[in-house]
């Protein structure tokens, strides 16, 4: 467990750790709608990083049927939304990740969560449901708050596609940008 | 006007290994024409079926990937336009069969009968787009359908069919989905 470098400091969560982790588990396209969370730290290196594919898309949902479609061929996709995005697109969840069992990976900022708090216990009505949502749907979930966490998402995408099941990843602590 | 069935018909004569995502009205026709693993039926959220097609176009950059869309359908996902136009695969055909209503859900007109679903194509900067509204139009755009550099958008004005409701559990059944990946690995 990695612990803060000085007495006071929070422990960080470094972008480049979390991007190492999915590199790790073979992703090749990033599907994503801009978070404010994860913009400085993911998203924008993700974007000039050669190794990913970045589709920017206009509606989280669309995410949904691209990585859908990109499974009949064992391609591996993430989808970067925020938790308002993941709200938006849950029917789609429901319907192509969940119903026809497929390795959906989505990544979910938790924009406005207090640092160091579970998600259950935000102050943050938006942010308090993600997790209950996630289990209603059964689907598999780690929360990353700390470079400490980022084992689990290499962990959670190649466990979403040796089960053939969807998985979500929350971005508890803000990604710091390298 | 024409004739949805008959020009999936006329389509179905054409087909050979593309992969075919239909979904409502047109997976129900496409079906009963021409059953075989490389159709793909979106299911599970309305309006998405455009989104899958780019998915696969992406994955199987060898095939193209001809999406029949509904307009009711494409009404729910409009940005789909935009992301393609940006993407550009070159694989993928996208057409959406308008009749003006909701056909699969008693025959409600659309929000606005009037909308230019070529014209939002071209905003979106899709590379080859169409509208057609007789057999013989659509029969001469066949070769763009299947061949032209994508991306290809075409709107193929269709009479309004039988109305629903209608039954989708054999289309989706989780065997043709195996059987796609499957058709897709040899």
């Amino acid at each position: 467990m990695e612990t803060a470098s000085r007495v006071g400091t929070p422990p960080r969560l470094r972008g480049a750790r979390v991007i190492d982790e999915i590199k790790a588990a073979g992703v090749e396209y990033v599907l994503s709608v801009p978070d404010q969370h994860t913009s400085a730290g993911l998203l924008m290196p993700i974007a000039k990083d050669r190794d990913f594919k970045l589709i920017r898309v206009c509606k989280e949902d669309e995410c949904l049927g691209i990585a859908a479609g990109s499974t009949y061929r064992n391609r591996r996709s993430l989808i970067l939304v925020q938790y308002t995005g993941f709200l938006y697109a849950v029917n789609a969840i429901r319907g192509v990740a969940c119903e026809q069992k497929l390795p959906i990976c989505m990544m979910i900022g938790m924009l406005g969560k207090e640092p160091g708090a579970a998600p259950g216990d935000s102050k943050r009505f938006g942010l308090r449901i993600i997790e209950p949502i996630l289990d209603v749907l059964g689907i598999s979930h780690t929360c990353v708050e700390t470079d400490a966490d980022t084992p689990a998402i290499s962990a959670k995408i190649e466990e979403a596609w040796a089960q053939s099941k969807p998985t979500a990843i929350l971005i508890g602590g803000r990604p710091e940008a390298a | 006007m024409i004739n949805r069935r008959q020009a999936l018909e006329l389509l179905a004569t054409r087909i050979t290994y593309e992969i075919v995502v239909a979904t409502y009205s047109s997976a129900t026709e496409w079906i009963d024409i021409l059953d075989r693993p490389l159709n793909y039926f979106s299911s599970g959220a309305m309006g998405l079926a455009s989104s899958h097609g780019l998915g696969l176009a992406l994955a199987c950059p060898e095939r193209r990937v001809l999406v029949l869309d509904g307009d009711g359908s494409l009404l729910m996902n409009l940005g789909t336009l935009v992301t393609i136009g940006r993407v550009a695969p070159r694989n993928l055909t996208h057409l959406v069969m308008r009749n003006g209503t909701y056909e699969a859900n008693g025959g409600h007109p659309i929000p606005n009968p009037d909308v230019d679903f070529e014209l939002h194509a071209k905003a979106a900067n899709i590379r080859t787009r169409f509208t057609v509204s007789d057999m013989g139009s659509f029969a001469a755009k066949i070769d763009d359908i299947l061949h032209a550099e994508g991306p290809v958008f075409g709107c193929v004005m269709v009479e309004q069919g039988p109305l629903g409701p209608r039954s989708y559990k054999e289309m989706y059944r989780g065997e043709r989905r195996a059987a796609l990946k499957q058709a897709l690995a040899e």
